[in-house]
């Protein structure tokens, strides 16, 4: 059984433990590259990671990118969306095809 | 486009022959997986597009109401609220094959007896943001679950889409080209020493000719 983790400021991400998360509340990039690669080596399937956290690490993100697990997924925190989570969809698109033809229309 | 180092003999011809033939069956058929890969992700990545902007339009709504609880309470008493979860998500994964490439189909269980009774507090102490929050974070639950689900798939298709181009275009504009450009080179070498025999055999026969012109005028 896999389970499902958070990563992020306590403010954003508190009320994911209500649903049945782990939660990690971090209050820096050095502490969530921690705990990010400790999930991952742990039994984690799937990590939340709010994109006020992602942006710092974001080579630590990618590292997992080719493989089957973790799957890391930036959400807004609370401070708004960055448009991170549109940014990963962009680069795959971009990496598979060469040039970005889903986002012509909008600004992302 | 170089030729490859090989002796031009017919052995060594045949052999050539073959491997195009093995070289262009593998490029029509890395071709069309290529193409039905992109196929299979255009599609993908455009519902995860749709299915992120709702995420993230769902997300803010959370944290909103998030936000207004937690000015309202005092962070002793949220904590404490929050404490003991009542519900638990487990997923469990089974992996689906498109194209050869395993991505994850994740089946997330929740192990709460009641879907509506998803507060681990009581309602005293509570402010009703919270609740909103919460429940709100819970109806987004399973797409949030499938939107981490679906741009892992992505991830690994791109991966794969952008390796089988690789081995695409290796094939198309190097090892082909190449193979024919060698094979070429062996037919003209092969005709050349053929055209080289036939005249050293018509000159000795022109020589043997003259021979035997001469002894019959000398006898």
């Amino acid at each position: 059984m896999y389970k499902i983790g958070v990563i992020g400021d306590k403010d954003s991400i508190l009320g994911f433990k209500a649903v049945g998360f782990d939660v990690y509340p971090i209050t820096g990039p050095k502490e969530a590259e921690t705990v990010l690669h400790q999930l991952a080596g742990d039994n984690y399937a799937v990590i939340y990671i709010t994109e006020q956290i992602a942006k710092e690490i974001v080579e630590d993100i990618d590292k997992y990118k080719d493989e089957m697990f973790p799957a890391i997924v930036p959400i807004p925190g609370n401070q708004g969306s960055l448009g991170i989570g549109m940014q990963g969809v962009k680069k795959s698109v971009e990496r598979a095809i060469g040039a970005d033809i889903l986002f012509n229309d909008d600004e992302v | 486009m170089a030729v490859m180092r090989v002796n031009p003999t017919r052995m060594e011809l045949t052999r050539l022959k073959k491997r195009l033939q093995v070289a262009r069956r593998g490029h029509k058929l890395l071709k069309d997986k290529r193409d039905e890969l992109m196929k299979k992700f255009l599609e993908l990545v455009r519902r995860n597009k749709e299915l992120r902007e709702k995420v993230e339009e769902s997300m803010m709504k959370v944290h909103s109401s998030f936000l207004i609880a937690r000015a309202v309470m005092s962070s002793e008493v949220l904590d404490e609220a929050l404490m003991f979860p009542k519900q638990n998500v487990s997923i469990s994964v089974s992996t689906k094959n498109i194209m050869s490439v395993d991505v994850p189909v994740m089946n997330f269980e929740t192990s709460s007896d009641n879907e509506d009774d998803i507060y681990p507090y009581g309602y005293a102490t509570t402010s009703s943001e919270l609740d909103t929050a919460i429940s709100t974070l819970s109806r987004v639950l399973p797409d949030l679950l499938e939107l981490s689900q679906m741009e892992k798939s992505a991830q690994l298709l791109a991966q794969e889409i952008e390796r089988t181009r690789r081995r695409v275009n290796a094939l198309e504009y190097v090892l082909i080209p190449q193979l024919e450009e060698t094979i070429r080179y062996i037919t003209m070498k092969l005709d050349e020493n053929e055209r080289g025999n036939l005249t050293r055999l018509m000159k000795v026969k022109d020589m043997m000719l003259e021979q035997a012109r001469q002894a019959a005028a000398n006898r």
